[in-house]
């Protein structure tokens, strides 16, 4: 099917004939994202339908009524919006300062100060005061799952988490409970994330703008702008999942799936987000060990690699090269792989070489 | 994998055959959800009802082992229904007539039997998979953890073949490497019979090729020996010296009292590895080394994208990258080896020696990788195989299978399958993710999976100690009762040393590919007294 292009005017009061193109069956947001133009969102993630709940991305468009949110108005030929009209703004401070009113939004106590959608939104819209008084009752915290927090008091009930668990790995374990500001986040039947059906893949905190949800093994590692961002690939199953690492001081703090690539588009399940620290174990092996008189005792490399030479040497010049034999790791790197086939076929001489292939 | 992740949540029809995705590939299982989400059918075929299943269009819960009586049943019908796509059949494919008369010997009915379901059954699966094209067909260990598991895969590829979905996005053949790099090590030559870039070793030209690209001496031709044969190779003195990296064989293979006999036999044993291991305890050297995030490298997945691995911390000690300890032992026997990082190895050998990666150099994986074949460096990759049908090696080759019974079937002594596999929380002998913060309190010990129409006949409750016992072996676990293992069926994991299911496991191996048959053998249970 043809794409067909439409043409809206966007902010044109004041920029004269700026003609903005789209493609048929995108959202204003949409159009406006794709041509560089700003409109703040909160409740909006590109991975998932359009939600409508924040009244963030408010607008103006020209013969309709009110102001409509981007992210859910269908974008049509001609259409003429205004994305930062006085009273937009107007109302997008409001929004943010209720937002604030009812929560305990401190960022001192926050592990996600510095990455924080609606903390940028307030400063962005210099909101200085909070003019309302609320009947806000904090709600104790979920900390029963050994990886995620749940803070309700910090939730904008924006709604990315659910859509994530429901859209995205489709495990349905949370919804939005109750209504107007009794609204809160719950699993089925009100229990502990521990005692819901919830697999701890952690998409929920991946995708939330603020600090409702946090992980737990990442607690006091470090400030979100201390980290470093490193690109690698999930040690785990055979998807080959695309992760940030986030490294403080050579040390991996947490891990965030990278949006948009292949073959993962954004997601990463419980054992890729959640089972690198096997890393730090103090039981890693940290030096080569001779077994001598039925335990095993620490050894320089040359005498570990003399040794494994020399036995292999004797092996093989007294019972021939096929006497010898050996299993490459499947975790590993190609590089490892390579370098071990290599090591058999051109150094021992026999292609008593393995993986765990076929298992 | 013949396809791509990307095409998964846009199949309008998937056959997903012995996969437990949602515990095994989590992330893979989302895309075949959000193509049911998308209104695409699935048909999961598997004994137990998996996660997956909850998310069927219709669930085929065939008793363990039966898969090709199973696929050739419904391949019967597909072709006395004339369902089948004939044109592909006739300009794709090759061996039509002798898969016919093969599948002709199964109609529905003795399929259904074999498999434990309805005849009608097998006709529903058939009419459904040739009333949408393309369908995509997705497997796992479930087809080739059998003494028959190459013959399985086979029937696979005929099933997709007959229906003409080789070659077309969202068909295809798809098996989910369990590993990270269990593609790549493949792809690397660490296999007995081929070169990096699957390149013959009987061949006496890639040995030629080799062996100047290696300065070495001439290559062996005779293709070598595979895991089992290396390990009953210990046992009987063939195989003096052995050397294991980073597997745990002494958990991960079946019949571990067997196992630790063969590797306790070996007269010089080399051991490399990140942590100390069950198999570790029988080395004569270990060697420590870097792990994942210590290390710049490559992991290649299942759907043959090479992508980058990429440091972040020294190894701790001094222990030493893989490739760089395998470089001094080949130093010791004359070999000096110049490429000196895996960037490298990778762009000055590895590229160069193998058609299929020829045109990936490391400075091309920076964004997603590239999948191969990549065969000069201005090709963007090959997300799809065979593509419209135009197969590799030609024609598509139709091979009839036969069924046949698993190794070990129950019996009176031995009343129940058991089938194994893994879970959500763990992976493979927990040598890391028993080691990493939280995962061992969400899944803290092995337990024996079976249907609570046993369980009460066994006077058996949910929680409770139970003893399971095979020819070899015997183990104490809690029973979990659920109503997703059938009746007559037990189902374990792997992760924990107590309660591993391959203390019981039959090594009955696959006689081609030398897998074991992880998923079938017959185990006794029995009630514990409690405490």
């Amino acid at each position: 099917m043809k794409e067909e292009t439409i043409t809206l005017t966007v902010n044109g009061r004041d920029v004269k004939d700026r003609k903005i193109v789209g493609k048929k069956g995108q959202t204003v947001l949409e159009v406006c994202r794709d041509n560089g133009i700003y409109i703040p969102t909160l409740c909006h993630h590109p991975q998932m339908p359009p939600y409508g709940g924040c009244r963030l991305c408010i607008v103006q468009i020209d013969n309709m009524r009110g102001m409509p949110p981007a992210c859910t108005t269908p974008a049509v030929d001609g259409m003429v919006v205004n994305t930062h009209t006085e009273s937009v703004v107007r109302v997008r401070k409001t929004v943010l300062e209720l937002l604030l009113a009812y929560g305990d939004h401190n960022c001192l106590l926050c592990d996600s100060n510095g990455d924080c959608e609606l903390q940028n939104l307030v400063y962005e819209h210099q909101i200085e005061h909070i003019r309302f008084k609320t009947d806000f009752v904090p709600k104790p915290k979920d900390d029963s799952s050994p990886m995620i927090v749940r803070d309700h008091n910090k939730c904008v009930l924006c709604g990315r988490c659910v859509r994530a668990c429901l859209n995205l790995q489709m495990n349905g374990a949370i919804d939005i409970a109750e209504r107007g500001s009794n609204a809160y986040i719950a699993t089925f039947n009100n229990t502990s994330l521990m005692d819901s059906v919830c697999v701890n893949c952690g998409q929920c905190v991946e995708v939330c703008p603020v600090g409702a949800l946090t992980e737990k093994k990442a607690k006091g590692l470090g400030r979100a702008w201390e980290m470093e961002k490193v690109r690698t690939t999930c040690p785990y199953c055979g998807v080959g999942c695309q992760m940030w690492l986030h490294v403080k001081d050579g040390r991996i703090t947490r891990i965030s799936a990278v949006e948009e690539a292949q073959p993962n588009e954004g997601r990463l399940c419980v054992k890729g987000r959640f089972g690198y620290d096997f890393i730090y174990s103090e039981e890693r092996l940290k030096t080569p060990l001779i077994r001598e008189n039925g335990s095993f005792r620490e050894a320089s490399w040359d005498e570990a690699l003399d040794l494994v030479a020399a036995r292999f040497k004797e092996i093989i010049a007294k019972h021939g090269p096929d006497s010898v034999a050996g299993v490459s790791s499947s975790r590993s790197i190609n590089e490892d792989s390579y370098q071990m086939q290599k090591l058999f076929r051109a150094g021992f001489g026999t292609n008593n070489i393995d993986n765990c292939a076929r298992t | 994998m013949t396809n791509s992740f990307a095409e998964f949540s846009r199949a309008k029809m998937i056959l997903a055959i012995g996969t437990n995705m949602t515990e095994a590939h989590p992330v893979a299982a989302s895309f075949v959800k959000n193509a049911t989400a998308n209104g695409a059918q699935l048909i999961v075929v598997d004994p137990r009802r998996s996660g997956l299943a909850d998310f069927a269009t219709l669930h085929v819960p065939i008793r363990v082992g039966s898969d090709i009586a199973f696929l050739n049943g419904v391949m019967n019908v597909l072709i006395t229904e004339n369902l089948y796509d004939r044109e592909y059949v006739e300009t794709c494919c090759t061996g039509f007539e002798a898969l016919r008369a093969k599948v002709l010997e199964y109609p529905p009915e003795r399929s259904a039997e074999i498999c434990g379901i309805e005849a009608d059954t097998i006709r529903e699966v058939a009419r459904q998979l040739a009333a949408v094209k393309p369908a995509m067909l997705a497997y796992t260990l479930g087809i080739t953890e059998h003494i028959c598991g190459m013959n399985n895969v086979l029937s696979c590829a005929n099933l997709q073949m007959l229906l003409g979905n080789v070659g077309l996005e969202c068909g295809g053949v798809n098996p989910l490497r369990g590993q990270n790099n269990v593609q790549g090590a493949c792809d690397m030559g660490a296999l007995p019979n081929v070169f990096p870039g699957y390149q013959a070793v009987a061949d006496p030209k890639a040995r030629s090729k080799f062996q100047s690209a290696w300065n070495c001496g001439s290559l062996p031709d005779k293709p070598g020996i595979m895991m089992p044969q290396m390990l009953e190779g210990l046992l009987n003195g063939s195989i003096k010296a052995f050397y294991v990296f980073g597997e745990n064989l002494a958990n991960t293979e079946p019949d571990i009292h067997h196992v630790e006999k063969c590797l306790s036999s070996a007269e010089f044993l080399v051991c490399q590895d990140i942590f100390p291991t069950e198999t570790t305890r029988f080395a004569h050297v270990i060697l420590p080394a870097a792990a994942w995030s210590e290390n710049d490298g490559t992991f290649t997945n299942s759907e043959r994208r090479v992508n980058r691995v990429r440091t972040v911390s020294e190894p701790p000690g001094i222990s030493k990258p893989n490739w760089w300890i395998f470089k001094q032992i080949a130093a010791r026997f004359g070999q000096n080896w110049s490429s000196d990082s895996a960037r490298e190895l990778w762009d000055s050998e590895i590229s160069q020696l193998a058609p299929s990666l020829a045109g990936v150099r490391y400075e091309r994986l920076e964004g997603d990788g590239l999948q191969w074949p990549v065969p000069s460096e201005t090709h963007p990759g090959t997300p799809l195989m065979h593509k419209d049908g135009k197969f590799t090696c030609g024609l598509g080759q139709l091979i009839p299978v036969d069924w046949i019974p698993p190794a070990e079937v129950p019996d009176e002594e031995y009343p129940f399958v058991l089938s194994t596999g893994r879970r959500l929380f763990h992976y493979h002998t927990r040598t890391q993710t028993g080691r990493a913060l939280g995962l061992n309190e969400l899944l803290g010990e092995e337990t024996a999976d079976m249907s609570p129409i046993d369980g009460a006949a066994l006077g058996i409750q949910n929680g409770e100690m139970v003893r399971v016992k095979s020819r070899r072996g015997e183990v104490t676990v809690k029973a979990n009762l659920t109503d997703r293992v059938p009746p007559g069926l037990i189902w374990m994991a792997f992760h924990f040393r107590e309660g591993c299911a391959n203390w019981l496991t039959n090594p009955a191996f696959d006689p081609v590919t030398q897998t074991a048959e992880y998923k079938a053998c017959a185990v006794a249970v029995e009630k514990l007294p409690q405490a």
